[in-house]
């Protein structure tokens, strides 16, 4: 137990669990806009997000062709780069999520399968791109070119306002408020919504079901793409197995928050970032999941549908 | 395509046991238990060599995966089949019976028979704690706590010494000669006889807990967990043996497994192994006992199988999991139709 570190680190580790926080948070609407419509854990998502940091990698070093020892890029050169490989990613991983939704999901839901069917064929599907990936890339680890020279905006009590981290706060923050607005606002989030309510009534009402499924599994591979481009952009590099531990953390920050309900993936994400930071400098990065575990168990006690979920969804199982 | 869907059977299997006087039974029965016991045996029989695995040798196949393998599906059905709890983290109590047997044998001396007790009885403590608090949530929270569950049995397993930390404990002794039977890396087949009898007590429980008030308490549960406790079920109670009954069938897999591998590390113990056992369940068919055992069967021995084709071989294996799940998605062979609950929500 070392507590002195959060008093003399607080600005710090706060930063960095917000930026990781957020990261999370945008892998967590994988899981939750689906949980959402559907009831069902999205479990490839994790490897949609390992999909994605490879995209980003091919785009920029084969696409663009900056090799990894290329020098970095300024001014508008990079930010259209850096946009490129950020659209690049997030239609990548969409595209991605359809393929899933219709291979893992859409036949199974149209006969009526169970829960634990579209479970085990979604995890069919995920063991299927994370061997794909390792014989791809023989189980390498990759790096990718760091394109974004590092400087930093300036300190606060010890907490360095570096560029990618500014850029994995700022980034996110704007994605969630734009899709915020799209599923309250637009006429196809209310579609999303109201499915997500009743799907029977959704029918009666005249919404296409399939499509509002295919628009969130898309909306979650966006979110995810985005996900992936900033985790290479602020790491460097990638593994095949890389979304094992974001899915999970995903995850767990989405039932923190509330599955199904966007706000609460956002604020769940930042709670779980600042946990592990905290948790991991207060007693050792090894017991980081222990920690997280132990106080999502003491969430769930209390409010046993997130800190932000609904009570409607108790009477569902 | 919609005719073999449609096609149960188990349900035909059921039609043609009822139909036999006992004595047929029980010829049938102990003939299926001499033919199962002579399975070592048929990697070096002509007609049946086909099955021999190219790489590991069939007779350690048969004990792991394949024989460990049916036995913690089948655990595993207790919680997910009967009583319709979504556990993720079911390797943590095949973890827990295996460092058991590791520490006490190789600080303690104890021999197997000693532990194998205790391994089950820590694997049911562990089950009371993990589920007191997680089965007051509901679906997928529960999935996420026990999930979390198996993480940190194998965290800590690599972080306190007595454990042995990452590099785990070796030297685990065989266990002792029993009626003869000697138990050591050249005896693979008593291995064998010893997990299929294990197996067969794990079977014969199961059935006695369906047929009696526990069971129609889970079917209840599992069905409608609401309108049980309206009937007067005390449902906490009944999940909670549930999953302390599959916890001790997983805790008593670990304790054999660690005695016959004699080396075990954390590595063993990933999500990977919750995840595939969870898929033997669901494959084979949810909640049937002989579709768990076929889905275990298959599953386990199918990657050994086609080991020539190494490096693809979990590709594959992704791929069956997908065509499987499209084509019968209520696995190889059903639970009874009279069982299969009605959806509250159409999908």
């Amino acid at each position: 137990m070392n507590f002195s570190v959060v008093t003399s680190q607080f600005w710090s580790l706060a930063l960095q669990g917000l930026a990781l926080g957020l990261i999370y948070a945008l892998v967590s609407l994988g899981y939750t806009m689906v949980y959402g419509v559907l009831r069902l854990i999205n479990f490839a998502n994790s490897e949609v997000f390992m999909f994605g940091t490879f995209a980003t990698l091919y785009i920029e070093v084969h696409f663009l062709g900056y090799d990894i020892g290329a020098p970095s890029l300024h001014g508008f050169k990079l930010v259209y780069t850096l946009a490129f490989a950020l659209l690049a990613s997030m239609l990548a991983c969409a595209i991605l999520a359809i393929i899933v939704e219709l291979v893992a999901y859409r036949r199974l839901r149209a006969r009526g399968a169970n829960r634990l069917a579209s479970l085990i064929s979604a995890i069919g599907v995920s063991i299927f791109l994370l061997e794909g990936m390792r014989m791809i890339t023989i189980s390498r680890p990759m790096t990718t070119p760091r394109l974004l020279d590092k400087w930093s905006f300036g300190e606060f009590h010890g907490a360095n306002f570096r560029i990618d981290t500014v850029l994995t706060i700022v980034a996110p923050i704007i994605i969630f408020v734009v899709l915020d607005q799209f599923v309250t606002r637009s006429r196809l989030g209310k579609s999303i919504r109201a499915v997500s309510m009743s799907e029977e009534n959704s029918k009666l009402m005249g919404i296409n079901i399939n499509r509002v499924i295919t628009l969130t599994f898309c909306i979650g591979g966006l979110t995810t793409g985005a996900a992936a481009f900033l985790y290479t952009t602020v790491y460097e590099n990638t593994i095949f197995n890389v979304g094992f531990n974001m899915g999970i953390a995903a995850f767990t920050a989405a039932v923190l928050g509330g599955i199904g309900n966007l706000r609460g993936a956002f604020f769940g994400g930042i709670a779980l970032g600042m946990l592990e930071q905290f948790a991991s400098a207060m007693l050792g990065s090894q017991w980081k999941a222990v920690t997280v575990f132990a106080v999502l168990v003491v969430v769930l006690l209390f409010k046993p549908n997130g800190l932000f979920g609904e009570a409607v969804q108790q009477t569902r199982t | 395509m919609a005719n073999l869907s449609s096609f149960n059977l188990r349900d035909k299997g059921a039609e043609i046991w009822a139909g036999w006087s006992r004595p047929v039974r029980t010829i049938f029965v102990l003939s299926m238990i001499v033919l199962v016991g002579l399975l070592p045996f048929a990697a070096t029989w002509g007609p049946t060599s086909f099955l021999n695995t190219p790489i590991t040798s069939f007779q350690n196949v048969l004990v792991y995966p394949v024989g460990m393998f049916i036995m913690m599906a089948l655990g595993l059905n207790i919680v997910v089949g009967k009583s319709g709890l979504l556990d993720l983290g079911y390797v943590a109590f095949f973890a827990i019976g295996a460092y058991t047997q590791g520490i006490l044998s190789t600080l303690y001396g104890w021999n197997t028979w000693e532990i194998m007790p205790f391994g089950i009885g820590f694997a049911m403590i562990a089950g009371v704690i993990l589920g007191l608090p997680a089965l007051r949530l509901r679906g997928d929270y529960l999935a996420i706590i026990t999930l979390g569950f198996g993480e940190i049995v194998r965290i800590v397993a690599i972080n306190i010494s007595v454990t042995g930390g990452p590099n785990g404990i070796p030297g685990i002794p065989n266990p002792p000669t029993f009626f003869g039977l000697h138990f050591d890396l050249m005896h693979p087949e008593t291995y064998f006889w010893l997990v299929f009898a294990m197996i067969l007590l794990v079977v014969w429980m199961i059935r006695r807990f369906t047929v009696r008030r526990p069971g129609r308490a889970w079917e209840a549960i599992r069905q409608d967990e609401d309108v049980a406790a309206l009937m007067g079920v005390n449902t906490l109670v009944y999940k909670l043996w549930s999953f302390v009954i599959g916890a001790a069938v997983g805790g008593a897999a670990g304790v054999l497994y660690a005695s016959k591998v004699m080396v075990i590390s954390p590595d063993m113990f990933k999500f990977d192994v919750s995840i595939l056992i969870l898929a033997c369940v669901v494959f084979g068919g949810i909640g049937n006992i002989w579709g768990v055992i076929l889905g275990a069967g298959i599953l386990a021995y199918l990657p050994e199988r086609i080991r020539f084709i190494s490096e693809a071989r979990q590709l594959v294996f992704g791929a069956v999991l997908i065509l499987m799940m499209n084509l019968r998605p209520d696995g190889l062979l059903p639970r009874k139709k009279r069982e299969k609950i009605t959806e509250k929500r159409s999908m």
